[in-house]
């Protein structure tokens, strides 16, 4: 029955946060009803028992996506009265977008309905003696690896290609190279002269 | 009356728990406010509080008093939900944290699976605190804070978590309770983490400085630069809320680096008269030492710059972390030394 109680309770304010992310009029307050969305969803995540994947959602996806999501819309200067000029105009294509993601939902979670032989597809069964976390392990690492290793390597090209495309060395930017600082001696950079009474430095250097 | 043995009394069990974890915490936080302030006045010859109470020990009490009964000032260009909202954040998800904290064999709230994950993600949230109130104030100084805050606590949580993971690579286990067990051994504190560890637990207390904001690092509310940083326009009671949470988020890191890297509350000495000695006082012994840690490093280190603490996060932690994440796992598996290794 608490189970129940706490599945409603994460599920519903999920479901009334994922509306304001599109209902707020505030950008800002949309990001931050993202968050609330993706806490609650993390909660739904413990009442199943996957609480590996739900720690990892609030690692990843709200401790550092929606950080920079948050970072974006708070830079920007959105004035949404014209954004919302032109939502008759953008709603049917809007609607069909949605109605093809609605199809796609329906479909995958009526697939034991549908095609009931697809669960015979899984065949690694979850175990039940174990932790899921320690389940997880096990098949990532043996049956998965080279799934896991190429979707590594995916995101190490996305990375090299993010800092390819926006480091610029400028000319005139002033860097400060740590070597050479910690090389410096005081022989390399101290000169101690002698200060002739109204020449001045001229002559000696 | 199968309706309350079922389902009522376990939460009444678990509600009076969390509420004497809560009310033990924030007692000691006030003393440990108290002791920061002792230990910065003494490396600075100076008395620090001494007035209310013998020896000043009431003082953050008379601080928390005069905060209350002030009057909140909210600027009335604040995002005014928002900007109530942050202290908040700030100060439920530094209790929150605590849910999981073993104190002593089998004295935990939540005794769960993945406690350090739970902690690691509790202080990837507690960012939101200070950028909700940066942007909320509707203010030059807290906005820049919290953009500078944000990128600081991010960039220190990933070295934060590749120690973690080397820890976890010696245990075996991601419960905390687990981790401590792990280290129990016959030579007592030489059995610990930190000495194999060594490097990590470094990397680990300086990243835990970074993340909460504590100086050298607290770039967030450097007043020479910021003001006060993304806490500016905050009074009273929100502004207690800031400290409060702050505090919690540093007892916080110590109780992770004493479950971490120092037995937790196993004795240093495995023999008689100090196994007699409740664990919880080992833990708190321990924690209270790396909190003596922190204050020095707050009255005797000067202030980073922002880009020698970005310097220091990515180019030296990181690499330094993840080529330990490497060699410990090498070192287990071709040592055979795993936890629970299929032999």
């Amino acid at each position: 029955m608490i189970a129940a109680l706490f599945f409603y309770l994460f599920a519903g304010i999920c479901v009334a946060s994922a509306f304001m992310v599109i209902a707020a009029r505030n950008p800002v307050h949309s990001v931050l009803y993202l968050i609330l969305a993706f806490v609650n969803a993390s909660g739904l995540f413990v009442m199943m028992g996957a609480e590996f994947l739900a720690m990892i959602l609030i690692v990843v996806y709200v401790g550092a996506v929606a950080v920079l999501f948050l970072f974006v819309v708070m830079m920007l200067d959105v004035d949404f009265a014209s954004l919302k000029q032109g939502v008759l105009q953008y709603l049917p294509i809007g609607l069909l977008i949605g109605g093809i993601f609605l199809a796609e939902l329906v479909l995958v979670v009526g697939t034991w309905a549908i095609v009931p032989s697809v669960t015979a597809a899984i065949t690694a069964p979850i175990p039940t003696n174990m932790p899921n976390t320690e389940a997880l392990g096990l098949v990532l690492y043996t049956r998965y690896v080279y799934f896991f290793q190429a979707a590594g390597l995916i995101l190490l090209v996305a990375m090299v290609g993010a800092i390819v495309l926006t480091l610029r060395h400028k000319e005139r930017v002033k860097r400060q190279d740590i070597p050479t600082q910690n090389a410096r001696t005081p022989a390399m950079s101290i000169e101690v002269v002698k200060v002739r009474t109204g020449q001045g430095l001229g002559s000696n250097l | 009356m199968d309706f309350f043995w079922t389902y009522l009394w376990p939460v009444i069990v678990i509600v009076a728990q969390s509420v004497l974890l809560l009310v033990v915490l924030l007692v000691a936080i006030a003393y440990i406010l108290y002791a920061d302030r002792k230990i910065w006045a003494a490396v600075q010859l100076r008395r620090g509080p001494n007035v209310v109470g013998p020896w000043g020990l009431f003082q953050s009490f008379a601080d928390l008093l005069k905060f209350v009964l002030k009057e909140p000032v909210i600027p009335a260009g604040a995002n005014k939900g928002v900007f109530l909202l942050a202290p908040l954040v700030t100060c439920v998800l530094a209790l929150a944290a605590w849910a999981v904290m073993p104190v002593n064999a089998g004295w935990v709230i939540a005794n769960i699976n993945v406690g350090v994950l739970y902690i690691f993600a509790i202080s990837s949230l507690m960012v939101y605190g200070v950028i909700m109130a940066g942007w909320a104030s509707n203010s030059k100084y807290p906005f820049l804070a919290a953009l500078r805050s944000a990128a600081q606590m991010v960039s220190y949580e990933v070295s934060i978590g590749f120690v973690i993971i080397t820890v976890l690579l010696c245990a075996g286990s991601l419960n905390l309770s687990k981790i401590v067990e792990a280290q129990d051994g016959p030579y007592g504190l030489f059995s610990w983490y930190w000495l194999p560890l060594f490097p990590m637990f470094v990397v680990f207390f300086i990243s835990a400085l970074a993340e909460t904001n504590r100086p050298p690092f607290d770039l967030v509310e450097a007043e020479s630069e910021l003001v006060a940083g993304f806490m500016v326009e905050y009074g009273s009671t929100p502004y207690m809320m800031f400290m409060l949470g702050e505090y919690v988020a540093i007892g916080t890191m110590c109780a992770l680096s004493t479950i971490l890297f120092l037995g937790g509350w196993l004795s240093p000495i495995p023999y008689a008269p100090f196994t007699w000695v409740p664990g919880v006082i080992w833990f708190t012994l321990k924690a209270l030492f790396m909190f003596f840690l922190f204050a020095m490093a707050k009255a005797m280190v000067p202030r980073y710059r922002y880009d020698q603490l970005m310097r220091i996060g990515w180019k030296v932690f990181l690499p330094l972390s993840l080529a330990m994440v490497a060699i410990v796992a090498g070192v287990i598996q071709y040592g055979g030394l795993a936890a629970g290794a299929v032999k």
